[in-house]
């Protein structure tokens, strides 16, 4: 890097008029045609594995963790009750009105038959606990629904409306979709639901929509001011102006289904101010609950607050997982050093014998290696055993070193202490012995000039040694799900809880995506201090 | 420093002996201790892992070779080892041609937004792998890799590469650039002087990243249990079934004889180095 | 028919005329494919099924069945795969909750039990047949397996008592040691209710109120520092065998292998045990090929004979009535396997009905509450 700098800035301080090459180019083009030879050769050898891994690992990750702010799903079930809702105020201390529960009902109607209302209960219950089964319950009561009263109420005002041709007039007048934006989306809902019901497409010549689409239009028609019903009779699209002939001033008279009522009646849930508050709240498609639920937070009525203590989790485990890889870091340091100076030491017959008991380990699936501790901790394993047997405790007095932070603490770090011990030797392996000599010579006690002399010369070791062990350890899984019992979990296992168990994998990649952030920084900062060029495995 | 000199005091060899044979032999012992266990344990006789007391006595009974031969007529079993031995070594090749030559290109003195690449590359490493293996069984899915071999061999490969670079990179720091420049200027190729001159140099590097990237593929459970299907049943996959449905030794009796092979093979390189140096007329330092 | 009568035979110890009749009447699968993937749990399970369905099934069609062991992580699995169009399995075994849940979310295909699952060799439609146990329009039952508990015969603390009922898992000054509990709120919480005075009748009544989940998680607490969570079934026999713990809850099979097949000093409490259901599904979204397959194999593997061979292999009960005077020996020791069944009247003499209904209703909100619970 240093070379580059140096190279680039005499060439750009060499002026226009500079010294030229043997072929009579001038030197300042020639040095930066070279350089840019030299750049482009050095990305042709790094781009097939940058594509790779950007293609294979950054895109999939970028993907998952968008998924933490992704919000789509209410906006596709729920489509018209979302347009409803957005004009609702939602501290107005009043339900929604009429026009809000007929496009829901006209919404879970479609929902429920293709069975994705249960999806959408369980994501609103992440934030509004409870939310799910009214979702459930009300799928299994949604075709119970009267929905004929408006279609008759159009019926009877004008036998026309009651035929498919009306709907094909209606659907090619100029004000469609803009105009009538419930009608249109109850169309495409009553569409969507005839596939799935009928197993065939639906014909709009043969066939006129189901009461909800009837009840939309009344109330698309109820939201327009009374000149543009005006407008559509006396249009010069002949078909529409007769068919809305009849109507004007008669659109209050059209009687309506009264969900609202209905709905209070399938399930109490749908009176209650909170769930709509809930609904509108998540209705953009971006929204920043996942990661409030991630620190502990929600957003209530009175903006965001912390969650009553027996509900927080997310933060005491971030500062558990980030505990607990430092002391698995720190014991690392410690039982690693001793080996790697022993290592560096020895004759290289002696210690090539003990690099493969270093490196056996590494050869013993993780899973095995697991399973071996806790025959080894366990209160009736074989430590114990010998601890009794020795005399050191009795039954009585058995430790408990598993299902907790201890085991945890001590599988990782004989699982991660060879990620210390190699860069560590690595460095340990350049030092020249003449340095401590010199120290000694000079009058330096053993002790004195380990301290001052062959410690200071050791920490890049340290350091790459311990950010690789740090940072692998903090994303952690297997091993404390299995030796981890309640308190010595990290925060991956929760990650993994709710991406194979809870299914909540908007919150999973918000812890995750807050994980990886923890981890760069950490990464970052190494980089600056140490520089990662300097981790070396052996 | 290897050995104490003659001139040591009686504190300076306590110290010596003390911090050689009893600091650093608990810790090595801390080291192989699970291996230790899981050897005796693969010759249970009984399904579990559990020390009987039949075996505590001795007692024959309380011993048996069932668990391997288990592991050798076990269908499944005999698939996990076939497929580990198929997605393994693919992976490796694919992670340590693309991640050594990689390294090259990084160990050029001018690289444009080399630490942004370097941070990508290193990725597959740092991010935590159940993130990962989401990730990547979202992502695969939905382009049909996931359920095949070459989407478990994609995976395993992306997350071998940052070893291979760390690896090949660090040889490379220490690489002195006017060994290439002095075969250049003696009209050499630069693919004579890669071949000739830089690749003997960074072999150890390669070596190595490699092992690393081989035993990333064939000890990885979370993303085989994700991005797999019955197909690419792995040793790992089928030990977390085994862990999880059945507890069975079989497990520890594969552990016993991956340990012999590579006890083995280790020795068989240590010995085939001093051949070689022997060979060459050095020394055994 | 001759062949296909010997290789039925082979496998059919008893009934033998009838699993032939049973297998006469299978049609010929029109319009399928020749591969089948089937997606299982592993282990024990998976040989039962093997064993019982797949192998005779083979011999009779010649299809590829192809065997996954991922039901552990199916749901997300077929979440992923619906969300990616791309559906790699035809029949996925999944417990009953499961099942239900796949079944709202549209990812598992509705099934006629009467049209698509073979009548009993008396005629009586497969709906009656299984009976209550067609818990979801989706689910195929299988058969009936219990949650319950096993205690260590051998210990010393407990001064020669052995716990009769359901509440010595919470009675630790009479039977002191570590208890293993499943890591999840399903059966602890109905359990520790039933132990904190609550009648069986209104478990559900009393969980369905903020104070009702508060007084479960407290009952539980009293136990909090001896209890060993388990996640995976295997893990309560090791923990048995071993001594960790002295008792813990696991599916019934697994104890019968522990103390039938590994004779270990175990011994099955049975007392208010849970009944839950574990069977097929197919997943939504198959092709037509695909999907006649998978209904031709499940038209075979939930006959009437062929669930009562699984219980050869496996002590886990038969789900169709019909199936229950089938059952025989234990394949390899050669026992009666009818008194390790979960319904045997003998071990049902209380039992806990699991309410499917609403545990998929409340499911959500218990499970957040249980994990902060157990992090507290």
């Amino acid at each position: 890097m240093s070379a580059s700098t140096t190279v680039s800035s005499t060439s750009g301080s060499s002026g226009a008029s500079g010294p030229l090459t043997n072929d009579g180019q001038p030197l300042k083009r020639s040095l930066a045609r070279a350089l840019r030879r030299e750049k482009f050769r050095a990305l042709l050898l790094i781009s097939p594995l940058l594509v790779f891994i950007l293609v294979s690992f950054v895109m999939p990750i970028g993907d998952m963790l968008f998924r933490s702010v992704e919000n789509k799903i209410v906006e596709q079930t729920i489509p018209g009750t979302v347009r409803a809702l957005a004009s609702w105020d939602a501290d107005s201390a009043e339900l929604p009105d009429e026009a809000v529960f007929a496009a829901l009902a006209d919404d879970m109607m479609l929902a429920q038959e293709i069975k994705i209302h249960t999806r959408l209960g369980s994501r609103l219950n992440y934030d509004q606990p409870g939310i799910s089964s009214v979702f459930r319950k009300s799928g299994r009561k949604i075709k119970g629904l009267d929905h004929e009263a408006a279609m008759a109420g159009f019926i009877a005002i004008d036998p026309a409306w009651g035929t498919p041709e009306a709907w094909t007039t209606l659907r090619n007048m100029k004000a469609w979709p803009g105009k009538f934006p419930a009608t249109a989306q109850s169309w495409d809902n009553w569409k969507a639901w005839y596939l799935s019901e009928e197993k065939e497409e639906l014909d709009p010549a043969t066939t006129i929509p189901h009461g909800f689409t009837y009840a939309a239009l009344y109330h698309d028609l109820a939201a327009m001011p009374a000149s543009s019903i005006d407008a559509f009779a006396t249009s010069k699209n002949t078909d529409a102006a007769a068919l809305f002939k009849n109507l004007v001033g008669q659109v209050d008279s059209i009687p309506s289904d009264d969900f609202k009522a209905q709905f209070a009646d399938i399930e109490k849930g749908w009176a209650e101010l909170d769930n709509w508050q809930a609904i509108q709240r998540l209705s953009p498609r971006i929204v920043d609950s996942y990661f409030l639920a991630a620190i502990d937070a929600e957003r209530t009525a009175e903006g965001i607050e912390s969650k009553p203590d027996n509900e927080r989790l997310y933060l005491k485990l971030f500062v558990r997982t980030i505990f607990m890889s430092l002391v698995i870091t720190g014991s690392c340091i410690l039982l690693g050093y001793p080996v790697a100076y022993l290592l560096a030491n020895l004759s290289v017959r002696a210690s090539n014998m003990v690099l493969i008991l270093v490196l056996l380990p590494f050869w013993t699936s993780l899973l095995v290696r697991t399973s071996a501790w806790k025959v080894l901790l366990q209160q009736q394993g074989v430590i114990n055993d010998l601890l009794v047997w020795a005399g050191v405790i009795n039954e009585a007095g058995r430790l408990v070193m598993i299902n907790n932070m201890t085991g945890t603490i001590i599988a990782m770090t004989h699982i991660l202490l060879p990620f210390m011990i190699l860069p560590l030797f690595s460095v340990m392996k350049t030092i020249s012995p003449t340095y401590m000599r010199a120290a000694k010579s000079m009058g330096a006690s053993d002790s004195l000039a380990f301290w001052r002399i062959y410690f200071p010369n050791t920490v890049p070791g340290i350091g790459a040694g311990s950010i690789l062990v740090f940072i692998l350890s903090i994303g952690y899984y297997i091993t404390p799900e299995l030796v981890g019992g309640t308190t010595g979990v990290f925060i991956s296992n929760r990650i993994a809880y709710h991406i194979s168990s809870s299914l909540n994998w908007g919150l999973a990649a918000a812890l995750g995506s807050i994980l990886l952030i923890l981890v760069l920084a950490l990464y970052w900062t190494y980089d600056r201090i140490v520089g990662i060029d300097n981790v070396k495995l052996g | 420093m290897s050995a104490l000199p003659a001139y040591a005091s009686t504190g300076q060899r306590i110290w010596h002996y003390t911090f050689r044979y009893v600091i650093c032999g608990f810790i090595l012992f801390f080291l192989i201790a699970p291996i230790l266990t899981i050897i005796p344990l693969s010759f249970n006789a009984e399904n579990f892992f559990t020390f009987t007391p039949a075996m505590l006595s001795l007692s024959p009974e309380g011993y048996s070779l069932k668990h391997y031969q288990d592991f050798f007529t076990n269908s499944d079993w005999q698939q996990a080892l076939k497929n580990s031995f198929l997605i393994a070594p693919a992976a490796t090749i694919l992670s340590t041609s693309l991640g050594t030559l990689a390294a090259i290109g990084l160990s050029q003195s001018h690289v444009p937004f080399r630490r942004a690449i370097m941070a990508i590359l290193i990725s597959p490493m740092i991010v935590p792998l159940i993130i990962s293996a989401a990730g990547m069984y979202f992502f695969y899915s939905r382009i049909g890799l996931q359920g095949t071999y070459w989407g478990v061999v994609l995976a395993h490969a992306a997350l071998g590469t940052p070893f291979v670079i760390i690896t090949v990179t660090a040889t490379m720091v220490g690489f002195d650039r006017s060994l290439t420049r002095a075969a250049a200027s003696m009209g050499a190729d630069p693919v004579t002087t890669f071949f000739k001159v830089q690749m003997p140099l960074i072999i150890p590097g390669v070596v190595s990243g490699a092992l690393f990237a081989f035993i990333t593929s064939f000890d990885e459970v979370v993303v085989v249990l994700f991005l797999g299907s019955a197909g690419q049943k792995t040793l790992p996959w089928q030990m977390f079934t085994g862990l999880r449905e059945q507890i069975s030794p079989t497990i520890l009796a594969v552990a016993t004889i991956m340990v012999a092979i590579s006890i083995v093979l280790l020795s068989v390189l240590e010995m085939l180095r001093r051949r070689s140096e022997r060979l060459r007329g050095l020394s055994p330092s | 028919m001759k062949i296909i009568y010997g290789l039925t035979g082979a496998f059919a110890l008893s009934a033998v005329a009838m699993a032939a009749s049973a297998a006469d009447e299978l049609p010929a699968c029109e319009n399928c494919v020749d591969e089948l993937t089937i997606v299982s749990w592993g282990g024990a399970y998976s040989n039962s099924q093997i064993e019982a369905y797949s192998k005779p099934y083979d011999a009779l069609t010649g299809v590829k069945i192809i065997n996954d062991e991922s039901s552990n992580e199916a749901v997300p699995k077929l979440r992923a795969m619906n969300e990616a169009d791309n559906v790699t399995w035809d029949i996925v075994d999944v417990v009953a909750s499961d099942a239900i849940r796949l079944c709202d979310e549209g990812l598992a295909m509705e099934i006629d039990a009467d049209e698509q699952l073979a009548a009993a060799p008396d005629g009586t439609p497969a709906s009656e047949d299984f009976g209550d146990l067609l818990v979801s329009e989706c689910f195929i039952p299988q058969i009936v397996y219990s949650t319950t508990f096993g205690y260590r015969t051998d210990v010393e603390a407990w001064g020669g008592k052995t716990p009769e009922d359901i509440c010595a898992v919470f009675d630790t000054a009479t039977f002191p040691g570590k208890r293993a509990l499943e890591k999840r709120p399903i059966n602890n919480v109905e359990w520790a209710l039933i132990c904190d005075g609550v009648a069986k009748d209104d478990v559900y009544d009393v969980l369905s109120t903020d104070e009702g989940v508060t007084q479960a998680l407290d009952k539980l607490a009293t136990i909090k520092d001896q209890v060993i969570w388990w996640s995976a079934g295997a893990e309560t026999p090791q923990l048995l065998a071993d001594g960790e713990a002295v008792i813990g809850s696991t599916y019934n099979g697994r104890l019968f292998s522990v103390i039938e097949e590994q004779n270990q000093p175990v011994a099955m409490l049975w007392d208010a045990q849970v009944f839950d259901l574990d069977g097929w599904i197919i997943p939504a979204g198959l092709s037509e090929e695909r999907k006649n397959r998978a209904l031709h194999y499940i038209m075979f593997a939930t006959d009437t004979q062929r669930l009562a061979d699984q219980s050869k292999y496996i002590s886990y009960g038969p789900a169709r009535k019909s199936s229950a005077p089938l059952v025989g020996k234990h394949a390899e020791l050669g026992i009666d396997m009818a008194p390790h069944m979960p319904t045997d009247p003998a071990n049902a003499t209380n039992t806990f009905l699991y309410n499917y209904e609403w545990w998929a209703d409340n499911r959500d909100d218990l499970d957040a509450k249980f994990q902060s619970w157990l992090s507290q």
